[in-house]
Order: structure tokens, then C-alpha cells, then sequence
């Protein structure tokens, strides 16, 4: 096996080290190493790879629009080393056959550590539970498990998902989104502005009540809740008050909350909606700030990729959803770096480390320490790319940053010990394995 | 630019003066129902807006001064018939006054100001036709400029004005402008 | 006038006010022998409709038939997302015939912005969604002129579902413009969310507006359509309490001068928003909206297409 050896990186943007990284593993650090590769990081950040607890792979179902090929290619470009690919496939990953088969299909790929989330419910229907224990106990070992797309609507089922993931230590990921008071019309910030434009309303509230009921049942079963992404200022205040508490709630928030706000929905350009929708300033400044002092635990991306045909509809007609993966650190370093908001501790503790401990999974979201797994991402603090969907590794092209400058391009990133992007570019093509 | 457009609106520069505008309208006016008496005056008088609705107005004043006969007067306004709208552009929109009795059976004298390349006249026999169908149609224009590009010719001109393309003639009425005067602008080419 | 016209607030008071003017001298032509006027000679409109409506597409094809435009109406109702195609190939498709305007309705709010952004030709809306119906603002103010004269300080109450009224939305714009007031009175569940940061005052009160007790002396009053389906919606209980309490029953009615023109953007819900003594009272001049709908369309197709630049005239 080769060594390789990255020159000059400077781990959590800390002083300056070589890295030599062997079988897998980091083997020393130190000044002056050797190895059979170098790469020169001479003033690079050094990141552990980051995990995506939230991502959409759309296969099986839509490969039109990603695979869990070209999706963990995405990955791998925005210095991601895991992704949770979710549930609402077609048909949904609510069996073991379904989760064995992208995890399958990710291990193929070999670019990232591809994780299956779980369904909660039989189809995403809302109603029965899905075989939540023989999906954990599948070889896909699927810890998260989530009905995100539909929000787990039902009081009774929720409680009882909650319950039942207990003995495999796992979490509900809960979208919260109350169907009755935000239903699938509702696809603009309940606000002003969406009462001139004339938008179905999705109100925050839709969401803090879903995000009050949780957990309240979480600290009644004692068992873990995840929210994902976290739209409203009120949200952070529930959460707080849990986790002030001890209870046992983490949540995560997209890079688009961190940067967007609503206003770009006037021009009814359907590549803004999303769901949660984009909401107004003092919701993205809350949200910011609950992610600095961890209210917020962790950023995740949504990544949902979708064929053009389904965006080029009226702005209610179209499909949900931002591509995320290959932009991700690029906006937390411009809404959180920039701000002084995180340092790089924080952002390889927000995107890496915490995510990586929610979901359960082992070796990833490590130290840079000599001995643990090598899943390492090297960031240019200082470089300015300019978006261009063109040159995405995704197969779809619906990203909202398309034309903005954004900072810390990914240089590179290291999967188990081997490079798989060089330069930002694939060093493995897709569908070569 | 503001000085020289005063210097041209000079009375001392007028090619014809107000008191010349008042005796042309009376030559006209006289011409009019020495053609028109044969038909017993069954005769409308209508002006092309902007400034061929109060020459109308006068004309008609005359002729019942000059011939004892009140003869009806309208307005025809001809932009949305005109072929030039493309190239143009937008023109705010005219009065059409229809006369009384309309004219239907009648003859129909058109006035106007300025007669140039005929195609303001054209159009005018374009949108006479949604009035009806006058007996027989004529012409008066206070000035003809020449450069005809249409076969029309007036039956009543008040001042033949040769000019060039460069030049621009402007017919100043006291009715929208204060004052009577006709005005050659622009170098002679 | 812009390229295209999508929303009311795309008028200034200037280009609202030359269309309604020229849309008096359009009027004309409806009461002459021969209701043809030239200049669209040549020129194709293309009704493209994602959603029925046979008033307002007559209206359009009136309008462009009579300046001699050829009209051609495509039903392009569930054509779209439910056959697979997308909004942006219909209107591609469509565009690449030659056509000169495009007059779009759809059921969504803002798909005539979307489809305007992707072909060449102007796009009239003919009714997006919950968002805007520009030629319905303009043939109400033709109306209201009609009767009132300028609009200038006039205090224009709109009754009804204003949540979901694209008639509301681009009246309320265009009245402003026009420098009128307006008030508008819903239960608090039809009015729109943040509609307290509109140029306009809001009353739950209809009675309390109508005597002018609350807002001053009311001018005139639009009445709009609700539909029944608001009431599965929960957004009031059953169709007597409403009517009870925003309906423009006989009684209300005589809290109006003589004088004040009662409006409905139609189709009219009888004994629900309106009583038959208001629909076909003296005060109602529901027919003479539909008769000035013809005369401002002509207005609008005839500035939007008979000039190349606005900047000549």
C-alpha cells in the first residue's frame, strides 16, 4: 500500500503539520515526512470528513435525477467522507432488501460512506411503523430512521417510533410540519410577502408545534429525537428549553437556511422552493446563532436533486428542494466563518463530529489524531469560486448559489485513506468501479 | 436651441402670418361653396386632429358667414388606421366626433394643416369608411409641402410651401397654441 | 407600458391613465355598425389558457378580433404538470408558432411571470393564481371613472375573500396608482397573511364601512366572489353566516348613497356575497364591466403591439 502524505496542512486551521496517512489510517504527524504521494496543503485547512446526515440520493426510483453513484461523486467534491441517503425513494427504503441495496450501491460507488435512513412508516403512509429493528439489524445497520418528505403527523405512531428504536440506540429524524397547518400546497414563508404574491402560506408554526409536541414525547420515552432542518427562530427556542432540560433532542439546519431569506421568492424562480421554505432574515440570523452555541447541533444538507422538468413548472407546481452537497461548506464558511460566528473547530464539530455521533457512526467525525481512519477534507480558507452547476458532479443542476462567489473550496478529500478528490476534481470518475 | 426655435416662431420670420392664415381660410372657405353649392350645402366639414379639427371649426364659421349656411363639422381621428404604427410607435389616440346627420350620402371635406407624403390622408379614407359612405370625398389643407409618396392630391390648398426633407413646417393655431402663424424650421438642404 | 404586462404595479399613473383614456375611444366602437378597426392587422394573440374561464377569454378574443388581430385560443388546461410536460415547454411550443402576444392564464400564482421569462413576445396575465388580474384592476377603474370621474381620493371598499382574490391583489395596486383609497372588509380567515403592510386600510366590519363610519364616506363597493369551498376550508362556518356578515344584502345596501356603484368581478354567487336587489339594482353596473373589459383589453393589446417603441409617442 502506498503512503500518502499531505505537506503543510493545518488540522481545525491550526499550525502547520504534515500528515502521512497509511492503510486507512493517520499514521504520523509531524514536520518533514515522506511518502509515495504528496500533496501539497502548505496553508490548506485540514477538516475531518464531513457527514451529511440529510440527503436525498433518489435512488431507486429517480435516477434521472442523481444515483447513489453520481450523488456520493457529489459528496465527495464538498468534502464529504458519509452521506444519509433518505428514505423517500420509489419504492421507499422501508424494508431491508431496499436500505441492503443502497448501501450496496454506495460501498460500489467507493467514493463515500453511503448510510440508509430508515422509513418510520410502512410507505412513508404515516400510519404503521415500517420493520424498524430488521433494518437495523440488516447489514445496512441503519440507525436514523425518518419519514422526511411527510412529516410523522400522528401523536401515537410518533410515540411509538420513538419507543421502538430504543434498543438499537437509534433516533427519529423528525420533519416537522404539520400537514394541517401547512399541507403539500403551502410553499412560501407565511408572511407578507407571501400574501402579495399570492403563495400558499407554510407558516412556522406548522413547525414549532410539531418540534413542541416531540419533545415533550421524547423526554416522556426518554428516547432521542433528531429535527431536521430547523426553519424558525421559534424552534430554537423550543429546542433550547429541551435541551436545558436534558432532553434528548438534537437537530440539524440546511446551508440554505443559513444564507437565503425569502425575498428571493419574488421572482417565483422555482429553483428558491424548498421545503421548509426560505424564511425571513431574523429567522436566518436565529438560526445562525443557535448553530454557534449548539443549539442547533449540526448542518445538514437536504441535498434534493431533481430533473429540470420538474422545476421548470409555475413556482406551486414545481418540485421541493436545493442541491446541497457540493456547495455545503462553501456556505457555512460564508455565514459562519466569515461572520465570526465559527471557527474551524466549530465547523468540523458542526458538520463532522456531532453529525457523525447522532447517527451513530463509527469512524467517521473522528480527531485528526494518529491512529484514527483517515476521512479528511482539505479546504482553501482563502480562494472565491464562483458557482457553476455546469461543472457539478450531480446529475441535477438546481442549485440557488448558481453564479455567487463562494469561499473554502474543497481541495480535496480522503476516503479511508485514499483521495478521491484532487484539486476539486473526481479522481475516480463515476461509474468506473 | 430653445433661442433659435423662438427666433423661427418670430412673426418677423413667418412664412405666412396670422393675418395671411385668416384671408387663406377665407379663399378656402370662398372655394368651398363655390364647389359645394350645386349640391344644395349637403356638405360635413371634418378635421384631422390635432390641428385640422378647429381649421374645420373655421372653415365652417365662414361658410355661414360667406354663404348664410351652417354646415356640420367633425372630427376623424385617423391613428389607428395609419401604417406607420409599427415603426412609429404608440400615438395617444384622437377624438372622432361623428357630425351631425353623419355622412353617409354627403360630401365629406377633410381638413387638415399640412399635406406631406399623403399618408395621414390615407388613412383618413381608411377610417372614414367605419362612418359610413359619403357621396363624394374632398380635401383642404391650409399648406401642401410637397413629397407626395401616395397618389393623393388636395381639391383646396391654402399655400403651396415647396420645402426640403430636412425642413419641418409647423402651423401654429390660436386654439391650442395661442397664436396664428405657419413656421419653416430646419436648414434647406 | 412595460414589454410585458404582468401586474397592475407594473402602470405608472401616466400609462394607467393614457390606457383608460384610449380605452374610451375603443369604447366607441362598440356602439358603431362596423366593430373593426384596423391596426392589429396581421398580428397573432394567442390565448393560452391553463384555466377555464370563458368571460375573460372571450373578452380577450373581442378585443383582439375588433383591431383585426388574428385570435387563436389554446385550452391548455391540465396539459402541463399532469401529461408530463412542463410549463416552460407549453409555453415554448406555443411562442414558436409566430406569435405576436401571448395572453396567459394559469392557476398558479406567478406562472405568467415564469412564462414571460422564457419566451420573446409581450405576455398579458390574464389571471395568475391567487396573485394578480391586471385587465380586471383596469376595467373596474374604466368603470369607476364612468361613473365617479377621476379616482383621485375616491374611498373604494373591496368586500370578500381577499386571500384569495387576484382581483383584490391588482386593485388594490391600481387604485393606489390611480391616487384612490381603499378599505378592504373580509372575516380576519380571508384576509390575506401580513396584509396590514398594504397601501390600504382593513375592517372586519362591513356594516360599520358601508355607513362610512369607520373609514369615511364610501364611494363604491366591489363585491367579490367566494367559493363554496372555502367553507370545507374552515375558513367560516356555513354560507348564512357569511352572508349574514359580509353578504351585500337589501339592507346594506341602504346604507349607500344612490349614487354608489356597486362592482362584481363575476361569475356572482346570488344570496351569498350578493343579493339580487344589489346584483340588478339601479347601483350595480356589473354589465357595464363586462362591456368596458372589451374596450380596456382593446386598449392594452393595441398599446402593448402597435408600436415597436413606446419612447415615439
Amino acid at each position: 500500500m502506498t503512503t500518502l502524505v499531505l505537506r503543510g496542512a493545518r488540522p481545525l486551521g491550526g499550525p502547520a503539520t504534515d500528515v502521512r496517512i497509511e492503510s486507512g489510517v493517520i499514521a504520523e504527524l509531524g514536520r518533514g515526512l515522506a511518502g509515495d504521494d504528496v500533496l501539497d496543503a502548505d496553508g490548506l485547512v485540514l477538516l475531518p470528513g464531513l457527514v451529511d446526515l440529510h440527503t436525498h440520493l433518489r435512488e431507486p426510483g429517480r435516477e434521472d435525477a442523481e444515483t447513489v453513484a453520481t450523488g456520493s461523486a457529489a459528496a465527495a467534491r464538498g468534502g464529504f467522507t458519509a452521506v444519509h441517503a433518505m428514505a423517500n425513494t420509489s419504492p421507499v427504503a422501508d424494508s431491508a432488501e431496499i436500505v441492503e441495496q443502497v448501501a450496496r450501491r454506495g460501498a460500489a460507488a467507493g467514493l463515500v460512506d453511503v448510510r440508509p435512513v430508515g422509513a418510520v412508516s410502512r410507505g412513508l403512509a404515516g400510519e404503521q411503523l415500517a420493520e424498524i429493528a430488521t433494518m437495523a439489524r440488516s447489514q445496512a445497520q441503519v440507525r436514523v430512521f425518518s419519514d422526511d418528505g411527510l412529516c410523522v403527523a400522528d401523536a401515537r405512531l410518533m410515540r411509538r417510533a420513538l419507543e421502538y428504536v430504543k434498543p438499537f440506540d437509534a433516533v427519529i429524524a423528525q420533519h416537522a410540519q404539520d400537514p394541517r397547518l401547512a399541507d403539500g400546497n403551502a410553499c412560501a414563508h407565511e408572511g407578507e410577502l407571501s400574501g402579495r404574491l399570492g403563495l400558499p402560506g407554510w407558516p412556522s408554526v406548522a413547525e414549532e408545534s410539531i418540534v413542541a409536541r416531540d419533545v415533550m414525547l421524547a423526554r416522556h420515552t426518554g428516547s432521542r429525537l433528531h429535527v431536521c432542518h430547523v426553519s424558525s427562530a421559534a424552534t430554537v427556542d423550543v429546542l433550547r428549553w429541551a435541551k436545558a432540560r436534558g432532553i434528548a433532542v438534537t437537530a440539524e439546519v440546511t446551508p440554505h437556511h443559513l444564507l437565503l431569506t425569502e425575498d428571493l421568492l419574488s421572482t417565483y424562480d422555482p429553483v428558491f422552493k424548498v421545503n421548509p421554505p426560505l424564511r425571513p432574515s431574523e429567522d436566518v440570523q436565529a438560526l445562525r446563532e443557535a448553530l454557534a452555541d449548539g443549539t442547533i447541533d449540526a448542518v445538514a444538507t437536504d441535498h434534493a436533486p431533481h430533473a429540470a422538468h420538474d422545476k421548470d413548472h409555475a413556482f406551486a407546481d414545481a418540485a421541493f428542494g436545493m442541491l446541497g452537497l457540493e456547495t455545503a461548506l462553501g456556505v457555512v464558511a460564508e455565514a459562519m466563518v466569515h461572520t465570526g460566528l465559527l471557527d474551524w473547530t466549530g465547523v468540523a464539530d458542526r458538520m463532522s463530529l456531532r453529525p457523525a455521533r447522532i447517527a451513530r457512526l463509527s469512524g467517521q467525525g473522528r480527531p485528526i489524531r494518529v491512529g484514527e481512519p483517515a476521512n479528511l477534507t482539505v479546504v482553501d480558507p482563502s480562494s472565491s469560486v464562483v458557482v457553476d452547476p455546469a461543472r457539478f458532479a450531480s446529475r441535477s443542476r438546481n442549485t440557488p448559489f448558481a453564479g455567487r462567489a463562494l469561499p473554502a473550496r474543497v481541495v480535496s478529500t480522503i476516503y479511508l485513506g485514499r483521495m478521491t478528490v484532487r484539486d476539486g476534481a473526481l479522481l475516480q470518475p463515476v461509474g468506473a468501479s | 436651441m430653445t433661442g433659435s426655435l423662438r427666433a423661427q416662431s418670430d412673426p418677423a420670420h413667418a412664412l405666412l402670418s396670422a393675418a395671411d392664415v385668416g384671408r387663406t381660410l377665407d379663399r378656402i372657405a370662398h372655394q368651398v361653396i363655390e364647389h359645394t353649392a350645386h349640391t344644395g350645402f349637403d356638405l360635413v366639414l371634418l378635421g384631422i386632429p390635432t390641428r385640422g379639427v378647429p381649421l374645420a371649426r373655421r372653415l365652417a364659421d365662414r361658410i355661414d358667414r360667406f354663404a348664410d349656411v351652417r354646415v356640420p363639422t367633425g372630427s376623424l381621428d385617423v391613428t389607428l388606421f395609419r401604417d406607420d404604427l409599427r415603426m412609429r410607435g404608440v400615438r395617444p389616440l384622437g377624438d372622432t366626433v361623428e357630425p351631425e346627420g353623419g355622412v353617409t350620402g354627403r360630401t365629406v371635406v377633410l381638413v387638415d394643416d399640412v399635406l406631406f407624403s399623403g399618408r395621414t390622408v390615407r388613412a383618413a379614407l381608411d377610417a372614414l369608411t367605419e362612418l359610413g359612405r359619403p357621396r363624394a370625398v374632398q380635401l383642404a389643407v391650409l399648406v401642401d409641402r410637397g413629397h407626395r409618396e401616395l397618389p393623393i392630391r388636395a381639391d383646396y390648398v391654402g399655400k403651396n410651401l415647396p420645402t426640403s426633407l430636412t425642413q419641418t413646417v409647423r402651423v401654429l393655431l390660436d386654439e391650442i397654441d395661442g397664436t396664428d402663424g405657419v413656421y419653416v424650421t430646419g436648414d434647406r438642404a | 407600458m412595460t414589454r410585458s404586462l404582468l401586474s397592475a404595479a407594473d402602470l405608472d399613473r401616466d400609462e394607467a391613465t393614457a390606457l383608460l383614456d384610449a380605452a374610451v375611444r375603443m369604447h366607441a366602437v362598440q356602439s358603431r355598425e362596423v366593430k373593426k378597426l384596423p391596426p392589429l392587422r396581421g398580428r397573432t394573440i394567442v390565448n393560452l389558457f391553463f384555466e377555464d374561464s370563458t368571460r375573460t377569454r372571450s373578452s380577450f378574443e373581442i378585443a383582439g378580433k375588433w383591431l383585426s388581430a388574428d385570435v387563436i385560443n389554446v385550452s391548455a388546461k391540465g396539459s402541463s404538470v399532469s401529461k408530463g410536460e412542463s410549463l416552460r415547454d407549453t409555453a415554448l411550443t406555443v411562442a414558436a408558432m409566430g406569435v405576436d402576444l401571448l395572453v396567459v392564464r394559469h392557476g398558479s400564482s406567478g406562472a405568467v411571470q415564469r412564462v414571460a421569462s422564457w419566451v420573446a413576445c409581450p405576455v398579458v396575465n390574464a389571471g395568475d393564481g391567487t396573485h394578480e388580474h391586471p385587465t380586471q384592476a383596469l376595467l373596474d377603474a374604466y368603470t369607476l371613472r364612468g361613473r365617479l370621474g377621476e379616482l383621485a381620493d375616491r374611498h373604494v371598499a373591496i368586500v370578500g375573500d381577499i386571500a384569495h382574490s387576484r382581483v383584490a391583489r391588482s386593485n388594490v395596486l391600481l387604485l393606489q396608482t390611480l391616487g384612490a383609497r381603499v378599505t378592504l372588509v373580509a372575516p380576519p380567515t380571508l384576509l390575506p397573511a401580513g396584509v396590514g403592510g398594504w397601501p390600504c386600510e382593513t375592517d372586519w366590519d362591513l356594516d360599520a364601512t358601508l355607513s362610512g363610519k369607520a373609514h369615511g364616506d364610501v364611494d363604491a363597493v366591489m363585491m367579490l366572489r367566494v367559493q363554496r369551498e372555502r367553507m370545507t376550508g374552515g375558513y367560516f362556518p356555513t354560507e348564512r353566516e357569511y352572508a349574514a356578515g359580509y353578504g351585500l344584502s337589501p339592507q346594506r345596501l341602504d346604507l349607500l348613497d344612490e349614487d354608489v356603484p356597486v362592482l362584481h368581478p363575476g361569475p356572482m354567487n346570488r344570496g351569498l356575497e350578493i343579493s339580487s336587489a344589489a346584483a340588478d339594482g339601479p347601483r350595480s353596473v356589473v354589465l357595464e364591466q363586462v362591456q368596458a373589459g372589451v374596450a380596456v383589453r382593446m386598449a392594452v393589446l393595441y398599446r402593448m403591439l402597435a408600436g415597436a417603441a413606446e419612447g415615439a409617442a
